[in-house]
Parts: C-alpha cells; structure tokens; sequence
C-alpha cells in the first residue's frame, strides 16, 4: 500500500497548479460561459507545455506518462476552473487514445502529433439522436464502394465536433449480423471533407466552453485506410476506451468538488454573521468536514482506479465505482458549496454556481450514473 | 557565459496563518507550503534567458534539507543544467553569514561568470547573502537588479532605489548581483522540463565534504542570534486628523518634521 504521489507525480501537480492557477482565471471562466466558446488560446498553451498530452507517448510529441498523471492534471484544471477546465481536460484525449491502440503506424504519425502539440483538436462520435446509452446499434452505416467508405447518418452531443480537425466515427458496418454490436466500426475523417457538416449545440448547462455539436453524415467518403483498427470491432473498441476515459471524468469530477470546496472554504472563513465568522457555527464547518471527506473518498477511488488501468489491471467495475461516486460527490459538495455562500453563491461573480452547472456533466457524458451501475454490478455478479 | 544561482526553498507565507512555536525563535512550519523562493524565481529566469542567448550553463545551488530538492527540481525543469544541494544537520540554525560562508566553500572552486541570489530571501528578509558572498569570493557585487546587459566581461545593470529611482553602474565579471522581482517574468514548468529534470542527479554535498567545521556553521558559526521572535502588539489606535484639507496637510506636514522624516 503506497498512499502518497510520487515526487515525479508532486512535481506534475505544482506544475499544472500554477499554469491554472494564473492561467484558469475565475474571470475568463465567467466571460467564456458567457461567450460559449472554446478557449483555443488557453487550449495551445496549455498543449505547448506539456499538459494535454499526458499519455501520449513521447514519440509522437506526448508526455509518456500514465493516466494517474493524466488524472492529475485534468483534476487541477477543473479544480481552478470547471469550465475551461473540462473543455481543455477531455475533448481531444480519446482519438489519440483509439489510435494507439488500434491505429496503423500511418494513422499515428499523421493524426497525433498534431494532437499532442495543440496544433489540432478532435472529436469522437459515438452518441446518435437515437442512441445514447445504448450504441449496440447505431443508425449511422458505413458501406464499401469501391476503395472507399460511404457514411450516412447523424451524431449528436459530440464534444468538440465544431471545431475538431480530426473525427473518429462509429457506424455500423454489417447490419445483419445479430448482436448488432458485433458489426460496427470506427472510421477516421477531417474537417472539410464533403459530405460531413458540424452544427453547434447552444443553451447547456454548464461546461460551456466546452464546445459540442451535431455531425450530419451524408455520403461522407472515406478512403478505405481511414478504417481504424479491425472491420466490426468498433463497439469493443469503444467501451476499452471508456475504461480509460471514464476515470479521467472521474478526475474532472474531483476536481469540480476540490475547487468549489475551496471556494466555500474561504468563504466560511470570512463570512460574518451573529458577530462571528460562520466557520464558527457548527452547521457550516460540520458540511466542510463531510465535504473533504467526499473529495477525499471520490479522489482515492479515482487515482486507484487509475493506478490499476496503468498496472495493466484495467478495473471496469473499480473505474465505473470512481466515475459514479466522484461525480455525485461534484454534485454534492458544489451544491453544498453554494449553500455556504448564501444568496452570494446564486450570483455568478461568485464563481460558485458553474462549479455545480458544470459538475452535472460528469453524471451524463461517457456513460451516466445507471449505465455505471449496472456495469459495477455486471461485473461484481461476476466476481461473486 | 556559465552562472551560478543560489535559491532558497521557503514557506510561502503570503495567504498562510503563520504562527511562532514553543521555541518562540521560529514560526510553526508544519502545515505550510514550501517552494522557491519568490527572487530567486526571477533569478533562475535570467540566468536561463542568458544561457540560452549566449551559451554555457546555469547551475542551481542551495543550503537546504532533502525537503529543498523539490525547488532544485523545479530549477532543472526550467533549464537549469546542474543542481547542488549543500546539507548537513549541523548547518541548522545558520544566519546570512554562515549560509554566505557554506555557499562560497561550493562556488570557490567552481567555474562561472556570474553569480545570482534573489536581491531576498521571503522568510526572513535579511537581503545579505549575495552581498557577503561576493566579499567572500572578493569578487564585486550590485543588488537589487532589475535590468542586465552583458558586454566585454561587463555586466551593465540597472539597481533599483528608493522611491521610484533607478541607478546604472557597471560590474566586472565574475559578479555577484541578487536580483529583484520583475525583472522578466519566469516561465511556467512544462512537463518537459518535469520529465529532463527527474533524469538529472542533485549533487550533495556535506560540511566535512565543504572543508567546515562545526563551529564555522550554524549558530556557532553565526553572528546573528533571534531571542526572540514576536507578533508586534498593537499600540496605538491609528490618529485621526479633522479639519479643512488645508489645517489637515498642515497637521500632516508638522508631524513628519517633527520625526525628522523631512
Ligand atoms: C455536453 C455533452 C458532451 C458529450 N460528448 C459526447 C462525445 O464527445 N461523444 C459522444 O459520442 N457522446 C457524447 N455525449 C453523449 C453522452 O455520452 C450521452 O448523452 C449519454 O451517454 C446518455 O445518452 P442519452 O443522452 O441518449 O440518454 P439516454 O440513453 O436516453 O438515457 C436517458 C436516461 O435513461 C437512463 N437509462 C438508459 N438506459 C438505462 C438502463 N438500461 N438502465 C437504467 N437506466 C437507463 C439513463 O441513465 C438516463 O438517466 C455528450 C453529451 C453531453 C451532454
């Protein structure tokens, strides 16, 4: 048992703390909540030192580190801001992640560099109108003509789709086979392509920044090599992924509820009423202690399931039990944290209240708290 | 153009409660946040623009416990090339002096142009290891710089003063200069810099390895001794004056003659 960062891990967080610290500014969140636009600038920066490339190894321009580094980094940008935070900690991490594991050296060189160095972003499409929760089936086909792909279809919620060079897209390629999961595949495609056209999604609740739209498909072509990893493996494909991108919303989430936490902190502390500062009534400091305990609890759970998917111990019920738990906790604690704040917290120059708009997000996209459930309990019925 | 920076991994002390231990001599560090000191922050990043303007090596040194390594890794991160930690239980308790005399049994063999401090140290403030230092060293100094030109083995620099005013003189290399903030403004630690820095060795160094005794370091080796270390009392209500602005600026004026403070 080894509880603590290591000094290599301790030197990442400093790091990142301080670039959002004077970066992540409270102020922007506001104005880029306001705006609903994704912060390029913010999203370059932060590429060019190093931070959205965590697990990227260093051949093609990444860091080399592991998803608990990941998990790091992602949880101090939504710490700093939930916002920003989200939009610049998530939308580009899962092509890379696909192509690694299943891309052609072609496909790698081509597509992750540019990733890595936050020259370009990305989307990857998975969510139909139709489909969400269940993709067993998706209504978006992909049928070979010649040496290339034909896409028709739609794609809706998808992070970044807007203003993603680069596209991963699961279809179904075999409409017969039964269970229909067992046809699907995933196609790379780039912004410009004809046939493929992106619409932006306005009025979410939180995570504005973080910018998400719909894909219309229609006789989209791909060239026959834009297949990504083998023909009809796409679905298994896909939940490998969230084995992995699940814990770092589980990070997000941890984040969200440290940074609103803080914020109520401080507050706590200088808040005066009956002649002494709030901290000081029982009610109030009793809901700071059971709220770092949260943290604390939704934070172990996370880094261990990140520790166990570095170790080559991919844990799907441990990273759906982090995922579930650390984003309840969000919605918890920055609740709890508006709460503190009295009607000041209902305002948003307190910064307070996207905490919680934001943290909703981390119950829904990559699988929602049922979905994570009923994997926890797969694989416990399994264990047991 | 090889340099020299001595940092100082301190408690940040801006936003914490700072309390005094039982001793009353020191504050209660447990609890606190240590990182570089916020001067030698922006003398690293000097040193490091100059390296990497005119060539050489920026090596980064401090007198501190392991705990200090992370400061000296943060250094490395930012393009410092070698770190040296000089450390020994013995070395507790050191005043500038002591600090300045460790310090120069490390630099005196080693070859640089330049050396840095930050113009102070955030925990005690003193301001005078740079300048006893160069005495050491017999090498001249200037402190508080906030501009640098280098030229012909000259370091032209802009000192700061009191009150707004800058002075420029020029100084013969080797120098020491302590550096004040705002100099430049240092970069943030990428995870590049964190991934080269872990590789890298910090060299220690202890006091029979420096050639010290025991009673040339720490209080014995000290010429400054704290008796005691207090939060001052509050005295005095603040005064208030009344009156038109023109009794009030009259007023003001008589006061600061009578302290001599014009
Ligand atoms: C901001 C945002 C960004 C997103 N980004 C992406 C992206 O980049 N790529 C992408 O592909 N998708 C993305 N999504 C889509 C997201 O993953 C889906 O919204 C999510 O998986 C839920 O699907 P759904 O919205 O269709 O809800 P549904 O599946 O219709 O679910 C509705 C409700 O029913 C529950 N439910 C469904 N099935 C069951 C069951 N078997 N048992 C119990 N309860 C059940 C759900 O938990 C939920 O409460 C994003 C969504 C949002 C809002």
């Amino acid at each position: 048992m080894h509880f603590e960062l290591n000094e290599e891990q301790k030197e990442i967080k400093r790091a990142i703390r301080e670039f959002c610290e004077k970066e992540f500014t409270p102020e922007l969140g506001l104005e880029f909540d306001e705006k609903e636009e994704f912060p390029m600038e913010l999203y370059r920066k932060a590429a060019k030192l190093g931070f959205t490339s965590m697990r990227i190894p260093e051949q093609y321009e990444g860091q080399g580190y592991g998803l608990l580094e990941e998990c790091i980094v992602v949880e101090e940008m939504c710490r700093a801001e939930p916002g920003i935070g989200a939009a610049i900690s998530l939308g580009n991490l899962m092509v890379p992640d696909i192509l690694l594991k299943h891309g052609t050296e072609e496909q790698k060189e081509k597509y992750i560099p540019p990733l890595a160095k936050g020259d370009a972003t990305s989307a990857a499409a998975f969510t139909e109108p139709e489909h969400g929760s269940d993709i067993t089936r998706m209504d978006t086909t992909a049928v070979k003509q010649g040496n290339e792909w034909i896409i028709n279809g739609s794609k809706e919620f998808i992070t970044n789709a807007p203003i993603a060079d680069y596209f991963i897209i699961l279809c179904q390629t075999d409409q017969e086979i039964q269970p229909s999961h067992r046809g699907q595949s995933l196609f790379l495609a780039e912004k410009g392509m004809a046939g493929l056209e992106a619409t932006k999604l306005h009025g979410k609740m939180g995570i504005k920044p973080c910018i998400t739209g719909s894909l219309a498909l229609s006789d989209l072509r791909v060239p026959e090599n834009n297949l990504v990893g083998e023909l009809n493996k796409g679905f298994y494909y896909t939940l490998e992924l969230f084995n992995g991108t699940r814990i770092t919303v589980a990070a997000q989430a941890v984040g969200m509820a440290q940074g609103a936490f803080e914020r109520a902190f401080n507050y706590a502390k200088n808040r005066k009423q009956f002649g002494r500062p709030i901290i000081d009534f029982q009610a109030i400091s009793f809901k700071l202690a059971e709220m770092a305990t949260k943290i604390e609890a939704a934070r172990l759970l996370t880094y261990r399931a990140a520790w166990l998917y570095d170790q080559g111990k991919a844990d799907p019920a441990a990273t759906s039990m982090a995922k579930a738990y650390a984003s309840r906790v969000a919605m918890e604690v920055t609740d709890e944290a508006i709460q503190i704040h009295g009607g000041y917290g209902y305002l948003a120059d307190y910064h307070v209240e996207r905490y919680h708009r934001c943290a909703k997000i981390t119950e829904i996209y990559e699988g929602t708290t049922e979905m994570q459930k009923l994997t926890i309990m797969n694989f416990l019925k399994k264990r047991i | 153009m090889d340099i020299l920076v001595c940092v100082k991994h301190v408690p940040e002390t801006a936003e914490a409660d700072i309390k005094i231990d039982s001793t009353g001599k020191t504050i209660e560090k447990a609890g606190l946040v240590f990182d570089i000191n916020e001067w030698d922050d922006y003398a690293v990043e000097e040193a490091v623009r100059i390296k990497e303007k005119l060539g050489g090596t920026v090596t980064v040194i401090t007198v501190g416990s392991e705990d200090a390594n992370s400061t000296l890794r943060k250094c490395l991160a930012r393009g410092a090339d070698k770190a040296i930690r000089l450390s020994d239980p013995k070395f507790e308790g050191s005043d500038s002096y002591a600090i300045a005399k460790i310090l120069h049994k490390a630099i005196k063999d080693l070859p640089f142009d330049l050396i840095f401090t930050g113009a102070q140290a955030g925990d005690d403030g003193y301001a005078m290891v740079g300048p006893i230092l160069a005495q050491l060293l017999g090498i001249p100094h200037a402190t508080m710089v906030k501009k640098i030109e280098l030229k012909n083995g000259v370091a032209r620099v802009n000192r700061e003063l009191e009150g707004g005013l800058e002075e420029i003189v020029e100084v013969k290399l080797p120098a020491v200069l302590t550096i004040q903030t705002g100099i430049n403004e240092p970069r943030y630690v990428s995870i590049m810099g964190i991934r080269k820095a872990m590789k890298k060795e910090i060299k220690v160094l202890g006091m029979t390895e420096l050639g010290l005794s025991e009673n040339e370091v720490g209080e014995a080796g000290s010429w400054i001794k704290i008796e005691k270390l207090y939060v001052p009392p509050v005295e005095k209500q603040a005064e208030f004056l009344d009156g038109t602005p023109e009794e009030i600026a009259a007023k003001i004026a008589e006061i600061l003659k009578a302290r001599g403070l014009v």
